[in-house]
């Protein structure tokens, strides 16, 4: 049992940072034009070089 | 953008000073551009492609979404360039108003939620795996161990995510008045506390699991909630957004476009044909027509020349006018009607939502029941503080109104989405339930049950020489009451006749020459004849007796629709119309109303409603010019079509957003399941509570029950506020 000391832990860490790229997927405001960035990905444009 | 990770939840709140520092320069100016016709990969890449080509701009991003564009570029960039060119590949773009919309771009409040709420369902998620091996049977340093994670993980996440409902609650405690988030924050609390005190005397229950799980149901619920408004507060804004406030000023003799928040009294404006006044004033030079239906609802144009007074919202139809401002900005006509809006605004606000009406029962129920349980218990037992505590707990968390903090936004959402498909937008939280409410209904004339647009009545009556004529003067004018004459004429086959000398009289009409002699078209005055009650336009052929053409106003589409539907659902109907008798009555009879009123006046109107009102009816009021702004506030609900004036839709709980007027009986029938859908939600945890107080009451309660109890309620409620879908 003494497994779970260690096992706990790291699921927490690893779940911590799913929040955290959830939090920064907010703040990067990755929400703002769902439907434009389904489409976006669609266009053949900026494929060399990604706009800012 | 920053890529940066930021290390704790409360970091991404708060806007970094990077940002800040961002949003105090101004080096660019900043245009932006409703697009309501893109709708694919390909338009995105067209437009910015387009908009990027142009001189003197930096940047242009499309947001598919919003179906907007905003262009960073030189400030001597404007915003008629753009749609200009947007128009030339064909796209059809609007201004926006940069400065009403700022308010939608940060939606602060909607991130910060959304945030607690990941926390806390992150946390919920953890606690609960823990808790599962407990329920299993985890014994003794295993359990002890598992209720300290929980307790690590469960007390930060709460202590932030919960902030929301402490928040409300202690602003209602201030005040000593219960709401819901009093028994939530309550519960929360106490179950935290105990919980720990459980942990640290190696006790068998802990609540962690409830208290996060109660956390994330209800801030699901106010997330559902925020959006709802969210979207409904953003529609409204574009629509106040496309109104940009701006006027030509003269400047010494040049003529100079300036914000109209910027006009002070004395300045000299200049208003095109077509263009709305943007102040009170007084014409100096020019003469023209003014349609003032949006303000007092009378279809016949009105004649302005040298010295006659204009109010701010008329429209300008002729000829170009200079005005003299007399009033601007919060003294003109158009604001002052903002007090009688604010006096009826105020009787409205008293309606208490069926939320606030169950929470007033409700709150104070379960503070009892936890009482005498605690007291109870405390009898029964001689004194066992610990055990008592634990059963007043359990009761508190079992009876919290999960399932009802969601009933109300689980519908509302649903209700309004559906709506909103339709083309209504519900601006007012409780509108849905105070439409369900609906006994009356009240229409105003002009631009709400027709569409402000005249149409020719009379084209049989006339022999094809003297429609020749009046087709061939008619083309040369732009007023609303020619242009549609040509439309008729030339739609029935006309061929304008030859005349020489055409010109506008603005102010009058059209004149010229046919076979030598003069023609004219316009005024009743200026060809000599006698104006008769309908809106009506004259020809004079030389020296004849001068010909009538009459119109009448074109129904706006669905209207009939939508009155035989609300008849059929068992209303009473009223038309109210500022405009003449005649026009009045012979509408009401094409759509089958059985009473109205004409002439009416903006308080008359407003009067009108009120006398309704204490009679008991339930009005709902359909208008859309300043005359109805009183009115609409008055009525115990109000909806407004986009056309109508800013604040006619301020003043409105629900703006019907395309013109067709149909969906409004689709909305009565919505909203009347949706308050029923509200009063089912309730009914259900009303007999979760029934089921699972008297178990709790008698100490049966364990964490997994409670955890049950308030899932299974809360999923049974989602569900069935879907159904509305």
């Amino acid at each position: 049992m003494g497994i779970i000391l260690y096992l706990i832990p790291i699921s927490l860490f690893l779940g911590g940072l799913g929040l955290l790229a959830f939090f920064w997927t907010l703040k990067s405001k990755q929400y703002d034009d769902p439907d434009g960035d389904a489409h976006r990905i669609l266009s053949d444009e900026w494929d060399d070089k990604p706009r800012p | 953008m920053c890529p940066q990770i930021a290390a704790c939840p409360a970091c991404a709140v708060a806007p970094s000073a990077e940002e800040l520092a961002k949003m105090n320069e101004v080096v660019e100016a900043r245009i932006m551009l409703s697009l309501p016709t893109v709708h694919c990969a390909a338009c995105i890449t067209a437009v910015e492609r387009e908009l990027g080509r142009a001189n003197g701009v930096h940047s242009a991003r499309v947001n598919l979404t919003l179906k907007r564009v905003s262009i960073e570029a030189d400030p001597d960039v404007t915003a008629d360039d753009m749609t200009a060119l947007l128009a030339s590949i064909g796209y059809e773009a609007h201004e926006l108003d940069a400065g009403t919309l700022r308010a939608t771009e940060t939606d602060k409040r909607g991130r910060e939620l959304l945030m607690r709420l990941a926390v806390s369902g992150f946390a919920m998620m953890n606690v609960m795996l823990l808790s599962i091996s407990v329920w299993a049977g985890a014994e003794a340093a295993t359990r002890d161990l598992f209720h300290w994670i929980s307790a690590i993980i469960a007390l930060p996440a709460i202590a932030f995510s919960a902030q929301p409902f402490f928040r409300s609650a202690w602003s209602v405690l201030k005040v000593r008045r219960l709401n819901m988030d009093v028994p939530i924050s309550l519960a929360i609390l106490l179950a935290c506390a105990l919980s720990l005190y459980e942990v640290t005397q190696s006790g068998k229950h802990a609540y962690f699991d409830a208290a996060l799980s109660l956390t994330f149901f209800l801030l699901a619920g106010r997330y559902l909630d925020h959006r709802t408004r969210a979207i409904a507060r953003s529609a409204a804004e574009e629509l106040a957004a496309l109104e940009v406030p701006r006027a030509e000023r003269f400047d010494g003799d040049e003529l100079v476009t300036v914000p109209i928040a910027e006009l002070a009294v004395g300045d000299l404006v200049r208003v095109k044909p077509g263009g709305r006044m943007p102040v009170d004033g007084v014409v100096t030079d020019g003469q023209s027509e003014l349609d003032r239906s949006l303000l007092t609802g009378e279809t016949v144009p009105v004649y302005a020349g040298p010295d006659s007074a204009v109010s701010a919202g008329e429209v300008n139809l002729t000829g170009p006018l200079t005005v003299r401002v007399t009033a601007a900005g919060e003294d003109t006509s158009l604001h002052r009607m903002a007090d009688l809006v604010a006096m009826a605004e105020s009787s409205k606000n008293r309606y208490t939502s069926l939320a606030d009406k169950a929470a007033g029962i409700y709150a104070p129920g379960v503070h009892l029941l936890s009482f005498f349980a605690f007291v109870g218990w405390m009898v029964a037992t001689g004194g066992d503080v610990r055990l008592s505590l634990n059963i007043a707990v359990a009761v508190l968390i079992i009876t919290c109104p999960c399932a009802l903090g969601l009933a109300v936004p689980a519908v509302t959402t649903a209700a309004s989405g559906r709506l909103f498909r339709r083309g209504m937008l519900i601006k007012d939280a409780t509108a849905l339930e105070r439409l369900a409410e609906v006994d009356t209904v009240v229409f105003d004339k002009t631009g709400t049950l027709t569409e402000g647009a005249p149409e020719l009545t009379n084209l049989e009556d006339f022999k094809p020489r003297d429609l020749q004529v009046a087709l061939a003067l008619a083309q040369a004018s732009s007023h609303p009451l020619a242009v549609s004459l040509a439309a008729a004429v030339s739609g029935a086959g006309g061929e304008p006749a030859e005349l020489n000398d055409l010109h506008e009289v603005p102010g009058y009409g059209v004149e010229g020459t046919w076979n030598g002699e003069t023609v004219r078209l316009g005024r009743a005055a200026w060809v000599g004849a006698k104006a008769g009650a309908q809106t009506a336009t004259y020809l004079q052929i030389g020296t004849a007796n001068p010909l009538e053409f009459t119109f009448a106003d074109h129904l706006r589409e669905g209207a009939d629709k939508a009155v035989a539907a609300l008849k059929e659902q068992g209303m009473k109907l009223l038309l109210i119309s500022g405009d003449a008798p005649v026009a009045v009555e012979t509408l009401a009879k094409r759509l089958g109303f059985d009473e109205w009123v004409a002439e009416a006046l903006p308080e008359d109107k407003a009067k009108r409603i009120n006398d309704l009102s204490k009679e008991g009816a339930r009005v709902l009021m359909v208008g859309d010019g300043l005359n109805d702004t009183a009115a609409l506030a008055a009525a115990h609900v109000s909806i407004s079509p986009a056309s109508a004036l800013d604040a006619a839709r301020v003043a409105s709980d629900i703006v019907l957003l395309g013109s067709d007027l149909s969906p409004l009986s689709e909305a009565t029938v919505t909203a009347r399941k949706a308050t029923r859908r509200i009063k089912e939600n309730f009914a259900i945890s009303a007999w979760y509570n029934v089921i699972a107080v008297p178990i709790a009451l008698l100490g049966f309660a364990t964490p997994l029950m409670a955890a049950l109890a308030m899932s299974l309620s809360s999923i049974t409620v989602s569900l069935n506020a879907l159904r509305l879908r």
